[in-house]
């Protein structure tokens, strides 16, 4: 009795505190639902960076650009607008100057444009380095959301951009964001027959673009460590085709294990202390990983079938997989030791190319039916699967590491003469809007999201 | 006397109707039989009367009674030619992913592989190599062009 007492006043207890909560979070601060489709983009104001006369200078000279901080802010419009969350209004219609609207915003002047979220800043150039410094104001409730500065060395200054949308991004949606990072794709180009295809890598939003390797040789499906800048990927060095290992940092480049007979399909572990592949012998492709440090390789699935496309689930204890031990193209997931293998998908069609999403939750995937290629998700024991895009062709889904959105690859379809033929990367959200075409110099597919870099 | 004359006619009779209808059938058929290539557009020769290539139905690695009949004349040819060492090249359409392509061109290779073994080629000889899609023939979106596609190339290797 006395026992329940107490608990009583506990919970009368924790009641008072969740009503003096309530209020607050009421007045609080506008926030972003992420988790519908969001047909009405919040109106956000990005002021430009405002600047002083001499960091202008300095920057102009080591960057050749004209006003640095009219730059980082186009990066972070961009992304904001990108995200399909955000709709970043035109800056002529902004009343208030930079410098002034970074010290103190006149709230009246941003809501006059209808803004409800405003992020002001300011550059300079201190000791060789990029200082920047911003706000997130919001505009209804007249209050400053989040400030912040960093320093870093001036040629990162697009990741600054990248970095200061990351984190305008998890203050209004409660979520991380996915801005600071790069995607690394197969870049394609000559006729169907004869195609060459490099390496190549960029930040998220299509900039910096590199190659890593020169198209001598065919390379297929990199994929990012999501603990380092290694990328485990698929090359026909010589003709055999095996999976090898990168260092983006210092162009080393190595064969993972000593098979004898095609490996392919890698993927890293959640750690990046091993790779998960497939290795085919004898017209039989089972599922193996490689631990990286003691090179120890381990035999997961031991079945006639095709066993292929391995993903870890984030915690490292599960494996999805790409079976056709049913007779067709099925979602598999086991222990990560083989053992208590289910299939997941019994939905018309075939299913290929599993992946976890980084938040556990979710399964993306390809579908194949009557024709049609789709990209879907479905729950990790297979129900609810949900169909986000239909098209001719497209496959290979890769979550952005805060499983929200998905890049994946598409072609089109040739004409009779054989024709028109491109391969592009695509990406969508999670809820099944916001489809784009990501933008790349050359026809490009098999695209991996890399991890947060800032962290 | 009679009857040898009317054979005779028959018979003529009858080699004009195959003929005919031979040439009917190579009009209508898009060649293929099912969805399996039966034309000779794409086919290399290793030697004359050695087609270089089996294909392939949709999703399948099963050989056809012609794929059979082509590795068999490959396996004659491979045991006249004890010195030529072959690479099996196994290749998938374009209507599938990537990574699972890969593996059944390994395994269309396979079968050919084990067939051509089955008639007296030593595994010693034959390598097997998949492109998965990577390298079509044809390069229609077309299910003929896709079933030219699906195929196992004996290339030697040396």
């Amino acid at each position: 009795m006395l026992e329940k007492c107490w608990k009583d006043k506990m919970f009368n207890r924790y009641l008072l505190i969740f009503l003096i909560l309530i209020p607050f979070k009421s007045f609080a601060l506008i926030e972003v639902d992420i988790t519908r489709g969001n047909l009405s983009p919040l109106p956000i104001a990005v002021s430009p960076l405002s600047i002083d006369k001499e960091s202008k200078d300095s920057f102009k000279k080591i960057l050749k650009k004209n006003d640095i901080g009219s730059e980082i802010s186009i990066v972070v419009e961009n992304n904001l607008k990108q995200s399909g969350l955000f709709n970043p209004l035109n800056k002529d219609a902004f009343l208030q100057k930079a410098d002034i609207a970074n010290l103190k915003p006149r709230f009246e002047d941003w809501s006059l444009i209808k803004a409800q979220a405003l992020i002001t800043g300011k550059v300079s150039f201190k000791d060789e380095k990029l200082r920047v410094e911003f706000r997130l104001w919001d505009v209804l409730a007249g209050k400053e959301m989040m400030a912040l500065a960093f320093t870093t060395v001036p040629s990162n200054w697009r990741r600054v951009g990248h970095i200061i949308t990351d984190k305008v991004y998890e203050r209004l949606t409660g979520e991380r964001g996915y801005f600071d990072t790069r995607i690394i794709y197969v870049a394609e180009e000559g006729p169907k027959t004869k195609r060459v295809k490099k390496l190549a890598i960029m930040d998220q939003d299509g900039f910096n673009n590199k190659f890593l390797t020169l198209g001598n040789e065919l390379v297929l499906t990199p994929r990012f460590s999501p603990t380092n800048q290694m990328v485990t990927y698929l090359s026909y060095f010589r003709n055999l085709p095996r999976v090898y290992l990168l260092d983006i940092e210092t162009g080393m480049q190595e064969v993972v294990g000593d098979f004898p007979g095609m490996t392919f399909a890698p993927r890293f572990s959640p750690d990046g202390k091993k790779i998960i592949m497939s290795f085919a012998k004898d017209g039989n492709s089972d599922i193996y990983t490689m631990d990286l440090e003691n090179r120890i390789v381990e035999r997961i699935t031991n079945h006639p079938s095709i066993d292929t496309s391995p993903s870890f689930s984030p915690d490292g204890k599960y494996i999805c997989f790409n079976s056709d031990r049913s007779g067709f193209q099925q979602i598999y997931v086991m222990k990560s030791n083989g053992k208590n293998v289910k299939r997941i998908s019994f939905g018309k069609g075939l299913y290929g190319t599993p992946v976890w999403s980084p938040r556990g939750d979710l399964i993306a995937f390809t579908k194949l039916h009557k024709g049609k290629f789709y990209i879907g998700v479905m729950r990790v024991d297979g129900t609810g699967e949900r169909l986000l895009t239909e098209n001719f062709y497209q496959e290979a889904p890769s979550w952005s590491p805060n499983g929200r959105v998905l890049i994946f690859y598409r072609e089109t379809k040739t004409n009779s003469k054989g024709e028109g033929f491109s391969a592009k990367l695509w990406s969508i959200d999670l809820t099944g809007y916001n489809e784009k075409l990501v933008e790349t110099e050359t026809d490009a597919s098999d695209p991996s999201w890399s991890s947060l870099l800032s962290n | 006397m009679d009857l040898r004359k009317i054979l005779k006619n028959g018979f003529l009779i009858l080699v004009a109707s195959l003929v005919l209808s031979a040439c009917a059938t190579k009009k209508v058929t898009t060649q293929m039989q099912g969805d399996v290539y039966t034309g000779t557009d794409t086919v290399e020769y290793l030697a004359s009367g050695v087609p270089d290539r089996v294909f392939f139905a949709t999703n399948e690695t099963v050989l056809t009674t012609a794929s059979r009949e082509t590795l068999r004349k490959q396996a004659a040819w491979l045991r006249k030619n004890a010195d030529v060492n072959v690479v099996l090249e196994g290749h998938a359409d374009e209507r599938g992913t990537r990574e699972y392509n890969l593996a059944l061109g390994e395994r269309r290779a396979n079968s050919a592989k084990d067939y051509l073994m089955t008639y007296g080629i030593s595994s010693s000889r034959i390598s097997v190599l998949s492109y998965g899609k990577e390298r079509p023939v044809d390069s229609g979106s077309s299910p003929l062009a896709w079933s030219k596609n699906r195929r196992s190339v004996t290339v030697k290797a040396n």
